[in-house]
This record gives structure tokens, C-alpha cells and sequence, in this order.
């Protein structure tokens, strides 16, 4: 299978497109003189070399992109821009940080909620002892280790390297099968249920949130995965596997503290 | 039969003195003036009888006034610019000088503006803290103490004392001397509940599971009525507490009155009143002092003849209501945990006969 | 409509038909291109073509009326209650039935209404006034429309079949657990939660990543409209405060569906983790509702004074200010409970100055007026009252901040009484501004000024006679939430007079349904600038072209149809044959790069039944979770799947440009 994406010019190094209009700050030049028109030209010129596309710009009455002398333009042509963009440019990243955002903030008020019925309490576990800490070592280990193959397939898909990017999202499955699998083991290492106590239904509930995080992430790695197999590609697939890699480092991360509470929370 | 009757034709006796009156602004005296016009219960919050209330309503008068004044002097700027401003249309040319121009004169007085309203707030959170001192300062030497606990839908009342033979329990309706401070305790027995005497003190929750304590005291006599302010289920709207502050003398005897036991019954209705009593489900949730009857799952009825109301203030207290109570609670207050009692009119007027003597 | 009648061109900064002396040719779309780009954007036909809509205005319509329509339920709720309460001893509607009709208003109104038609009025709003063709997660849009949709009727048929929610809109526990609500009831209200705050979190994503990513060229934060700013504030807010409530929900939902003991105190529960976790959502929401008006005021007031707003960096600052500090505030619903007094002090100190920046705001709108020339149209009438009922909440707000006055304030009607003022002259009021002020772009024609003078005066005057005297009530001792009150009390007079007032309200809003239903077909026609304003969204036709801007223009100052045009005013080299957009930098909306965005799609709204089945089967079981995933996994994937022709197409565009022009 061809790597179509090959042949869009990488955006992630290299041309910054967005000093084409050529303005400093403020962005679109005040008087839209030569350089504006200049700028546009040579970056383009740049951005399409290497796929040998052409820059001219639809038809339209009063405007050019080619034109040489000083008459100020009237448009603005962004037919040679890329398609496609990585990292904080793209808004696939702001709609994951977004994600991001309200689940941390879920996940802060339940490790608030934690301390705050803690404190209400004279007994911490109430009843029983703290989870067992083999699982959710191994486990937290396990996920710390998930991290490897991600960081790859990120860095792989920013540089559009459709093998490696298959090659370490199947990496990033075996391990989520081992995280998950895990993970049931440490439901039933926790010595309490939801529904003993305050204490019992506020570890559960940590460990439930994370874990629909940690499923999710799975399912949504394993369609991303799945599809770097059978295709249809297009440039923009390549962010969303970027974007799904940072959203599980999230998930990684943010299961940090959530261990520090469940497994410790009670020991200290 | 009414549902809610007059209960305080017979029993109120009339406040001796005129009570702290809070200044209000002539126009909401105006819009008050008809609603004053009914002889209401004592239930309203700009009428202080007790050094609590005082305090939060002189808060009240300097919030009021302060408050008035800024409403008064924006909406006057409002009305200046809107009342002096050009006209225009969609046609007019806009004008956007001040788009390369800071203003730098208005901004000035918008400075001021909001400087001085920062003034104003910082001058109502003075006042907060103050009044909040002054609530907390109240001496408490010499207290009456009562537990009050909230049930879903009435007040349960034990007079704490350090001597244990000294305490006891009443419901729906408390007695505080003049004078003297009290300490209520307030819990819950199942749902959150508020504690709201108007008259006397701001509101305090009742929290299952937590303990909270208002303390206030009624410094004129009188009957004050307060009611349950958090929503609390199917009954809430019919929660109401009379509290009666008298002069000690008179509390003594009451609490007197109230430590002792029922008296035992004279003639041979009430004896069989009091059969009926114990026969039937009454005793699975009422207590009677002195009886066999000591459930707490209902309002403790040993000195039930002495109360103004029953259903917690709902019904005045005499024989026709409360025989229609007793009978078929449900229909005058759906949901309450008390089941319908049906039972032979003989032995209904009997045990009417007897709750008459426990005074 | 004719597509090539120049409706790009900037409009000249007077009002419609006069043209400025020195505006040089407008660039535009030849006629077949114009209408290709109207083909690309229009929603697909038919019953099919319905359920797959995706574009920004269709949806943010249908999300506008379906508000409205809860809006008026909401409404019939208020006037039973009002009826319910006119005299002493009501007999119309016993405990039960009222219980649940004051729930279900709070309800209504602040989950059904009040936030998401904020969200509505904006997802058609912002990308006109920031010169994008559409949002940036198009089926996210629609399927936050849906999933809000399913959840408000899941709600309202319970209610109709006689279980509907009794707790309270705040529905504090204990009585809302499983011991004192047994029965679904409060589980109905508990998921109508998640679904609302599922579908308001989507908006706010959508809505942040639109005003970041997809501003017009030029169009830095410094020159964005201050109605987008208050957007993205608003959408902030949303992800802070609604996980609160989500949590706090769920938490519920498992003590009354499988035993767990958050809020249980003999299990080391606690009721008052319910009260925090609920007001840090509840406060935050209060100003979520109110901050967006802030914007509309903005928008109305700068127009029908004929210049900018006056200090537009201290209104943004005051905006950011407002939303920051409102989750700092959440304590002083808790007054009355046993928290210590010295940390209360600390809420009263924070509630308290909450104000300066709304001071702020009222002070610079004043300042605009002054010295603006002002046409006292319809739509800044109702701008105008806020001026008089918000500044009127907003004092008895101060009263209620203070720890000791709230003590007998709370709980009473006199919290009716702020709540109503607040919310009402906040922003039920900047809203109806804003619906005669935008009703022409969104349907071509202007509403009858007579009857919107004569639904403005009876809303006005009717709201003051409905909620004045639950000031004096509350003051004379009258709690919230009691089903009927006795006669000696001697709150019936003012009572009756609230009833009154509330029919009044009712009279006015019906008129706006006669006036709305009259204009659709004989209102004046409107052009694309019937009032003369100075923002992007009123360059182009009115209704828009399906793809907003044939052309998107790029932007040189706030306000820029006011302004002298400067060149190069358009971005050329968009494709038209696709859901072309232009995306730009977050800062400074320099050029970045292009997207193609999907046409239409049915899997946001199936994926949406997917997760009503689950949503509402785990109000019975907790294995519905397990197997609606099923469902959910598979809608959510075929709506991601990419269809292999546009991505081939998209391909293709990428190495032989020119065939895409």
C-alpha cells in the first residue's frame, strides 16, 4: 500500500506558514503592500517544491499570487497552505487537551472527596485493611512501561512513517491488554467493596474512573490501530494517532496520584 | 373541619411591649401596608424580640440603606444617559474615534466609580463581621439547653439539666424563660432540616450526622412561630414550631409541670382511655411519662393538653381536631409515618377524655 | 437570494444603501462558484438527510427552538405553582404533585434552558462574527443537540407519567438517597444530569477550539467581538464546574443503585459532601448562565449607541475576572449549616467582590450610552432593563453574601425574589435583546417593533409585580418550597399579587410567540444589515449563504464593518467543492493551515440514542452500562471511520492542487 501521506510536504518541519502574509505581530499586514504578495510567494514556492504541485490560485477578479509590480492585492491566497498540522496548531489537540481538562478536573474532585471524607472519619480504612500493593505496582509499572511504544508511535506519526506507526500502535495493544488485565487483578486485591463503607465507595469510585478511561483509551488506540492497517489515510489520520498518544500519556499520568491516594491514601 | 384553624385565638398571650422596630423605607412601608393589616403570628423577620434578631436586623437597616443609596445614584446615571444622549439611527454614522483615542476621561470616572463601590463592599463586609461578633458574644450564663431534634415532619425537644431527673422531653412546642439565654443543640433524625425562629435568631440547619447549636434569647415575652426552611420532603410546608418565652417564674412551672409524669387517670373513661391507649398501635411510637408507653419514634405525649397545636402547629389542639387526627391522619397530612386508627366512637371519646388530662 | 449580490463585500460603515465614497471593489465568487459553495454547505435533503444535518446554523436553530420550547414548559410549571399559591390553603395541587412541580421548573430552567440556549444562541453566532464557514467539530455540535434533546424528553416523560423528580432542582441528600426518595424518581433527575452536562462540556470543547483555531486572518483576541469573549469564558467555566456536578451525580446514582455510601452518615458518609460538591458546580453555573448576556449587552449596546464599546481590554479583564472568581464563591449557599463561621467569612468576603467587575461592566456600558447616539429599537429595550432588575438582584445578592443577614434570608422567598431578579434581569432579559436583534440575520425578516414595545412593557412591568413582593415575604417569614401556607400567616395578598405579575410574564411571552410566528412570513423583509452594526456577522446575507462566507474575510480591527477597508480584505484559495476552512493561530489568527471538515453524518445522532440506552438503562440496572457500551462503541467508531472517497479525494487535492482549482 502506497504511503500517500508521503507526498504532503511535512508540516511539522519546516515552513511556518503563518508568516507568510508577512506581518510581524498582528498577523495580516496593515496595508497589504509587496511583501505580503513576496512572501507568500516564496513560501509557497517552498512549501509545494516537493510535491511538485503548482501554487496558482483559483480565478478570481483582482487577485494574484504571481503578479509582480505594486499594486496592493485584494486577496489573500491560501491554496498552498498545508492540509494538515501537529501539536497545538491542530484543533484536534485542543479538543483532546479540552478532554483532558474536564477529566483531570473529575478526577481532582474525587481524590478531593477522598480526603474530604477522610477527614470526617476516625478510622481510615473504616473497616479492613489498604489495598494490597502488589497489583497496583505491577500495575503502575505495567502503564510507566505503556509509555515507550506511545512516545514511539507519536514521533513516528509526526514524521508520517506509516510502518513504525503500525508497528508500535500493535506495540501499545499487547501492553494495554496486559495494563487491563491487571487492572481486574487489582479489583480484587483492594480488601474492600463499594459498598461497605464511605471508604469503600470512594476507592471504587477512583478505580472505576480510571479504569473507564484506561478501556476507552484502549478501544479508541485499537480502532486508530486497526486503521493504519486498512486504511482509507489522509494526512490528518496521522494527528489523530498523535493526538491519541498524548491523551494517553494523560491517562497514564493522571493515574499517578490516583495510585498515590488509593494505595497509599490510607497507609499514611 | 378547617385544616388550619385559628390557634392562637385562645393561647397567645399579647407581647407587653412594643417590639424593636426596624426602620424600612417609605415606599416598601407602603407596599407592606396592607399585607400588616392581618393580625399575623409572630413569624417575621423584621420584628426583633430578642437580642439576635436585634443585631441582624440593625444589619439589616444599614445593608438596606446602603444598598438603596447605590440603586438610587447608578440608576440616576442611567437615566442622566440615557435622558441626555444624542439620538441616532441605523443610519447615523458611527463613531469610532475612540478606537485610536483612550478615553482617557471617562476612564477616569469609571475609576472613581468602581473604586468607590469597592469602598461600599468593603464597608458592607465591615458590618458583617461586626454583627457576626456580636452574635457570637452573646453571654450564655445561667442557659436553658435543649437538644432539638428534626424528624421528618415534627420537632422533637429534651430539656438537658445536669441533673439527669431533671430532663424531659416535649414535642412541636418549646418554653423559654425571658431573659434567660438558650442553647439549642440541633440534630436530625433522617433528612436535613432548617431551625428558623424569625422573631428571635437567623435559621441553623439540622444535619444527620453532624451537630450544630443556635443560641438566642427572646427578651419580651410572647409566642413566636417558626418553621422547618429546608426542604425536607412531602410535609415540609407543614413543619411549624411554636416557641413560648415567659417570664421565668412561669417557665419554672411549666418545666415543673412538664418533669412530672401523667397523672393517673380518675375516672373510668380515662382509665379506659388509657387502655386504649396502650391497646391499640399508639404505643409503638408515643410515650406517655408514667405509662408502659416509652416509644420515640413519635412526639412524646405526656403533657400533650398542654400544647396550643398538634401535627407540629398544623391543627389547633382541642377535641374536634384532634379526634379527626387520631382517626385518619393521612387525609390532613398525606405521608406522615402515623397510620389511620379507626375505632369505635365510645372508645375514641374515651381516649380523647384521657389525652384531655394530661396537661 | 442571489449569491452574486456582493454580499461579502465589507458593508460600508454607514447603514444599508449608502456606500462609502472611497470602498474600492470587493473581490467575490463568480456566480457558479458561489452556488457550488452553497451546494457543499446546504444540509442534505429529506427525512434521512434530517437526522444527518451537520451544519453549524441548522443545528444551533433547532437547538434554539428546542431551548425555547423548554422554556415555556418551564414557564407553565411557574404559573401552576403561582396558581397553586395565590390564596392561603391551596387546594389545587397537593404536596406530591407540587413537590414535583417546583422541581421540575428549577429543573427546566437551569439545566433545560438557561445554559444551553446560551450555547445555541453562540454555536450560530460565533463563527459568523469570527469569519469562519462553521464550527470546528461540526457532528460534536449536533450531537451535543441530540443527547441534550433525549435527556430534557427522558426527564419531562417521566414527569408525565407521574414519576417525575420531587427533591428539589438541588436535590439534597439525605432526602434525595435511597432511603427517603425510593423509587426512580430522583434517578430520572440524577441522569438528566449526565445528559446535560455531557452535551453542555461538548459545546464549551467546540466552542473554545472554534474561537481559538478558526478566527478570521487579523482577527487577534484583542479584536475579537466582546459577545466571543464572553463565550470563551463561559465555555471555560464549563469544564471546571460541570465535572463537579457530574461526579456529585454519580455518586448519587451509585448510593441509590448499588448501596455505595458517599452521602450515607452512618457509613462515614456525608451530607454535606453533596452540598460542595453541587454548589462548586452550582455557583459557577449561575454566572455561566449570566456571563453570555454579558456579551449580548455588549453587542446591542455598541450598536444602538452608535460606537464602541467604552473600555474594551477593562471588560474582557473584568469578564475573565468574573468567571475566575465565581468558583470561589460556592460556600455562601451553605450559610446556614455548621461550617466554621471564620471560613463562611472568607465566602462573604469573595462574594462580595465578585461585584467590582460587574460594576465595571455597568459603569462602561453607561459610559457607551453617554456618549454614543442612541435608538431606543426593541432590542436595547430589553438590554436597558437589566440596568434596572439585574442591578436590583445583584444589591439583595450583597444582602445574602453577608453570613449573618443570609441566616434569615435563606431558604426564604426572598432568595425567590434575588434568584428571579438576578437570572431574569441578567439574562432572560439581554436575551430576548437578543432575539429581536439577530432574529433578521437568522431569518431574513425584522420583528414587528410595535408588538416587541408592547411584549417588552408587559414583561418589564409584569416581572416587577411578580417578584418584588417575594422580597417582602420572604421578610415576613415565608420558606421556599412549602406546597401552601395557612391564612393568620397573612401572606395572602402579596401572593396573589405575585400570581398576577406571573400571568402577566406569561402574557408577554406569548406575545413573542405571536410576534415570532407573524414576522417569519410578513415581517419587513431585513437586509444584511438592518441596524447598522459593526461586526463580521452582519457583512454577509441574511439568512446566511449555507457556507457563511463565500469568501472569508480578513480582519483589521474590532469592529470592521465600521472601519475604513483596508486591503487585502479576502482570503482567496479555498475549495468550495468541499467543507473547506481556514485555520489559524491561537494569538494572532495568522495563517496556518487548512482543513477539510465532514459533510454530514447520521452517527452523531445514532451514536446519541446509543448512549440514551445507556443513560437511561442504568437508571435500572448497572449492566445496561455493560451492554449499551456495544452500541456506543460501534456508533462512535463508524462516526470517526473515515469514508475511503473523501480521503482519497483529499489526497488527491494535496498532489494535483490544480484540479481544485
Amino acid at each position: 500500500m502506497s504511503d500517500k501521506a508521503r507526498h504532503q510536504p511535512d508540516p511539522a518541519v519546516g515552513v511556518r506558514m503563518e508568516n507568510a502574509p508577512g506581518g510581524g505581530q498582528g498577523g495580516v499586514p496593515v496595508n497589504g503592500r509587496n511583501s505580503a504578495q513576496d512572501s507568500a510567494q516564496n513560501s509557497a514556492a517552498d512549501a509545494v517544491s516537493e510535491a511538485g504541485a503548482n501554487t496558482a490560485p483559483g480565478a478570481e477578479p483582482g487577485a494574484t499570487a504571481g503578479a509582480g509590480p505594486q499594486a496592493p492585492s485584494a486577496t489573500l491566497d491560501v491554496s498552498c497552505l498545508p492540509t494538515f498540522a501537529f501539536g497545538h496548531r491542530s484543533p484536534m489537540w485542543w479538543g483532546t487537551l479540552g478532554l483532558m481538562v474536564v477529566e483531570g478536573t473529575v478526577f481532582a474532585l474525587a481524590v478531593m472527596s477522598y480526603f474530604y471524607l477522610r477527614s470526617h472519619s476516625s478510622a481510615w480504612p473504616m473497616t479492613g485493611l489498604p489495598p494490597d500493593l502488589l497489583w497496583g505496582g505491577v500495575n503502575t509499572a505495567i502503564m510507566l512501561a505503556s509509555l515507550v511504544p506511545n512516545h514511539f508511535a507519536k514521533r513516528a506519526a509526526e514524521r508520517l512513517d506509516l510502518q513504525k506507526v503500525r508497528l508500535w500502535m500493535v506495540a501499545c495493544m499487547i501492553v494495554s491488554l496486559a495494563f487491563l488485565g491487571v487492572r481486574v487483578l487489582e479489583f480484587t486485591t483492594l480488601n474492600t467493596r463499594w459498598d461497605s463503607d464511605a471508604y469503600g465507595s470512594a476507592v471504587w469510585m477512583l478505580m472505576g474512573l480510571h479504569t473507564t478511561h484506561l478501556i476507552t483509551d484502549a478501544y479508541d488506540s485499537l480502532v486508530l490501530t486497526v486503521l493504519m492497517f486498512t486504511g482509507p489515510l489522509e494526512g490528518k489520520r496521522f494527528v489523530d494517532v498523535s493526538e491519541n498518544a498524548g491523551y494517553w500519556y494523560f491517562v497514564v499520568f493522571s493515574w499517578i496520584p490516583i495510585y498515590a491516594v488509593i494505595y497509599w491514601g490510607a497507609r499514611i | 373541619m378547617s385544616m388550619h384553624g385559628r390557634p392562637f385565638a385562645t393561647r397567645m398571650p399579647q407581647p407587653v411591649r412594643r417590639p424593636a422596630r426596624l426602620v424600612s423605607l417609605v415606599p416598601l412601608v407602603l407596599i407592606l401596608a396592607p399585607a400588616a393589616a392581618a393580625a399575623a403570628p409572630l413569624q417575621d423577620a423584621l420584628r426583633a424580640y430578642g437580642v439576635q434578631a436585634e443585631h441582624i436586623g440593625r444589619l439589616w437597616n444599614f445593608t438596606l440603606g446602603l444598598c438603596a443609596l447605590v440603586f438610587a445614584l447608578v440608576l440616576a446615571a442611567f437615566v442622566c444617559a440615557l435622558w441626555s444622549a444624542r439620538r441616532g439611527d441605523a443610519h447615523t454614522e458611527p463613531d469610532i474615534s475612540s478606537l485610536a483615542r483612550p478615553e482617557r476621561g471617562i476612564y477616569r470616572i469609571i475609576a472613581w466609580a468602581v473604586g468607590i463601590s469597592t469602598v461600599g463592599l468593603l464597608a458592607l463586609l465591615g458590618a458583617d463581621v461586626v454583627t457576626s461578633r456580636a452574635l457570637a458574644r452573646m453571654p450564655l450564663q445561667d442557659a436553658v439547653n435543649i437538644e432539638l431534634i428534626g424528624h421528618q415532619w415534627w420537632w422533637e425537644a429534651r430539656y438537658k439539666d445536669a441533673d439527669p431527673a431533671r430532663q424531659f422531653t416535649t414535642a412541636n412546642e418549646l418554653h423559654i424563660p425571658v431573659g434567660r439565654p438558650v442553647v439549642v443543640t440541633l440534630r436530625s433524625n433522617d433528612v436535613i432540616h432548617t431551625l428558623w425562629l424569625p422573631n428571635l435568631h437567623g435559621k441553623r440547619d439540622m444535619i444527620p450526622g453532624r451537630t450544630s447549636t443556635l443560641t438566642f434569647r427572646a427578651d419580651q415575652p410572647g409566642t413566636y412561630r417558626g418553621q422547618c426552611a429546608e426542604f425536607c420532603g412531602l410535609e415540609h410546608a407543614m413543619m411549624a414550631l411554636l416557641v413560648v418565652a415567659e417570664p421565668d417564674a412561669q417557665y419554672q412551672a411549666w418545666a415543673a409541670r412538664q418533669r412530672q409524669p401523667a397523672p393517673e387517670p380518675a375516672t373510668s373513661r380515662t382509665r379506659r382511655g388509657r387502655e386504649v391507649f396502650l391497646g391499640k398501635s399508639c404505643a409503638m411510637c408515643h410515650a406517655i411519662g408514667g405509662t408502659t408507653a416509652n416509644a420515640v419514634f413519635g412526639p412524646d405525649l405526656t403533657h400533650l393538653a398542654g400544647r396550643g397545636t398538634i401535627a407540629s402547629g398544623m391543627l389547633p389542639n382541642n377535641r374536634g381536631h384532634l379526634g379527626g387526627w387520631i382517626s385518619d391522619p393521612q387525609t390532613l397530612k398525606p405521608g406522615v409515618s402515623m397510620p389511620a386508627n379507626l375505632m369505635p366512637q365510645e372508645d375514641l371519646h374515651a381516649l380523647l377524655d384521657y389525652l384531655e388530662t394530661l396537661k | 437570494m442571489s449569491v452574486a449580490d456582493s454580499t461579502t463585500q465589507p458593508r460600508p460603515a454607514r447603514g444599508p444603501g449608502s456606500v462609502a465614497p472611497s470602498a474600492p471593489p470587493a473581490p467575490s465568487l463568480a456566480p457558479h462558484e458561489a452556488e457550488t459553495l452553497e451546494q457543499t454547505w446546504r444540509d442534505p435533503p429529506g427525512i434521512i438527510g434530517w437526522f444527518a444535518a451537520v451544519n453549524h446554523k441548522t443545528i444551533s436553530l433547532r437547538f434554539m427552538v428546542t431551548t425555547f420550547l423548554f422554556f415555556i414548559a418551564g414557564g407553565l410549571l411557574a404559573l401552576a405553582i403561582r396558581l397553586q399559591l395565590a390564596r392561603p390553603d391551596g387546594k389545587l395541587a397537593g404536596p406530591d404533585l407540587y413537590n414535583q412541580l417546583f422541581t421540575m421548573h428549577g429543573s427546566t430552567m437551569m439545566f433545560l434552558f438557561a445554559v444551553p440556549v446560551m450555547q445555541a444562541v453562540a454555536t450560530y453566532l460565533v463563527p459568523l462574527m469570527i469569519g469562519a464557514r462553521s464550527v470546528a467539530f461540526p457532528r460534536m455540535n449536533a450531537f451535543a443537540y441530540w443527547i441534550f434533546t433525549l435527556g430534557g424528553l427522558m426527564l419531562f416523560i417521566a414527569f408525565f407519567m407521574g414519576i417525575g423528580p420531587d427533591a428539589g432542582w438541588f436535590a439534597y441528600v439525605p432526602l434525595s438517597g435511597p432511603q427517603y426518595s425510593p423509587g426512580k424518581r430522583v434517578d430520572f433527575w440524577a441522569q438528566m444530569i449526565t445528559f446535560t452536562e455531557l452535551s453542555a462540556i461538548m459545546e464549551a470543547i467546540v466552542l473554545i477550539t472554534t474561537i481559538f483555531k478558526m478566527r478570521a486572518p487579523g482577527m487577534t483576541l484583542n479584536r475579537m467581538p466582546l459577545f466571543v469573549w464572553t463565550m470563551l469564558a463561559a465555555s471555560f467555566m464549563v469544564l471546571f464546574a460541570m465535572p463537579a456536578v457530574m461526579l456529585g451525580s454519580t455518586a448519587l446514582i451509585t448510593d441509590r443503585l448499588v448501596g455505595t455510601h458517599f452521602y450515607n452518615p452512618g457509613e462515614g458518609g456525608d451530607a454535606l459532601l453533596w452540598q460542595h460538591l453541587f454548589w462548586f458546580f452550582g455557583h459557577p453555573e449561575v454566572y455561566l448562565i449570566f456571563i453570555p448576556p454579558l456579551g449580548f449587552m455588549s453587542s446591542i449596546i455598541a450598536t444602538f449607541s452608535r460606537r464602541p464599546i467604552v473600555g474594551y481590554s477593562a471588560m474582557v479583564l473584568a469578564l475573565i475576572g468574573t468567571a475566575f472568581f465565581a468558583f470561589g464563591l460556592w460556600v455562601h449557599h451553605m450559610f446556614a449549616t455548621n461550617l466554621p463561621e471564620l471560613g463562611k467569612t472568607f465566602f462573604t468576603a469573595a462574594s462580595l467582590m465578585i461585584a467590582i467587575p460587574t460594576a465595571l461592566q455597568i459603569f462602561c456600558w453607561i459610559a457607551t450610552l453617554w456618549s454614543g447616539r442612541i435608538s431606543f429599537k426593541t432590542p436595547l429595550l430589553f438590554v436597558l432593563a437589566f440596568f434596572v432588575i439585574l442591578l436590583a438582584g445583584g444589591l439583595t445578592g450583597l444582602m445574602l453574601a453577608s453570613v449573618s443577614l443570609d441566616t434569615q434570608l435563606h431558604d426564604s422567598f426572598f432568595v425567590v425574589a434575588h434568584l428571579h431578579y438576578v437570572l431574569m434581569g441578567g439574562a432572560v432579559f439581554p436575551l430576548f435583546g437578543a432575539f429581536y436583534y439577530w432574529f433578521p440575520k437568522f431569518t431574513g425578516r425584522l420583528l414587528s417593533e410595535r408588538l416587541g414595545k408592547w411584549q417588552f412593557w408587559l414583561f418589564f412591568i409584569g416581572f416587577n409585580v411578580a417578584f418584588f413582593p417575594m422580597h417582602v415575604l420572604g421578610l415576613q417569614g415565608m420558606p421556599r418550597r412549602i406546597y401552601t401556607y395557612p391564612e393568620e400567616m397573612g401572606w395572602g395578598s402579596l401572593n396573589m399579587v405575585a400570581t398576577a405579575g406571573a400571568f402577566m410574564i406569561g402574557a408577554s411571552v406569548l406575545l413573542f410567540i405571536v410576534n415570532v410566528a407573524r414576522s417569519r412570513r410578513h415581517g419587513a423583509p431585513a437586509g444584511p444589515n438592518p441596524w447598522g452594526a459593526g461586526t463580521l456577522e452582519w457583512s454577509v446575507a441574511s439568512p446566511p449563504p449555507a457556507g457563511n462566507f463565500e469568501m472569508v474575510p480578513i480582519v483589521y480591527g474590532r469592529y470592521p464593518l465600521w472601519e475604513k477597508p483596508r486591503l487585502p480584505s479576502h482570503v482567496a484559495g479555498l475549495i468550495n467543492e468541499h467543507r473547506e476552512v481556514l485555520i489559524t493561530s491561537v494569538a494572532d489568527a495568522e495563517l496556518d493551515h487548512r482543513l477539510w471538515l465532514p459533510a454530514s453524518s447520521y452517527w452523531p445522532f445514532l451514536s446519541a440514542l446509543a448512549v440514551t440506552a445507556l443513560f437511561v438503562g442504568s437508571i435500572f440496572t448497572p449492566w445496561a452500562v455493560v451492554w449499551a457500551a456495544v452500541p456506543v462503541a460501534i456508533g462512535t467508531t463508524m462516526w470517526f471511520w473515515p469514508k475511503r472517497s473523501t480521503s482519497d479525494m483529499r489526497v488527491a487535492s494535496e498532489q494535483h492542487p490544480e484540479l481544485f482549482k
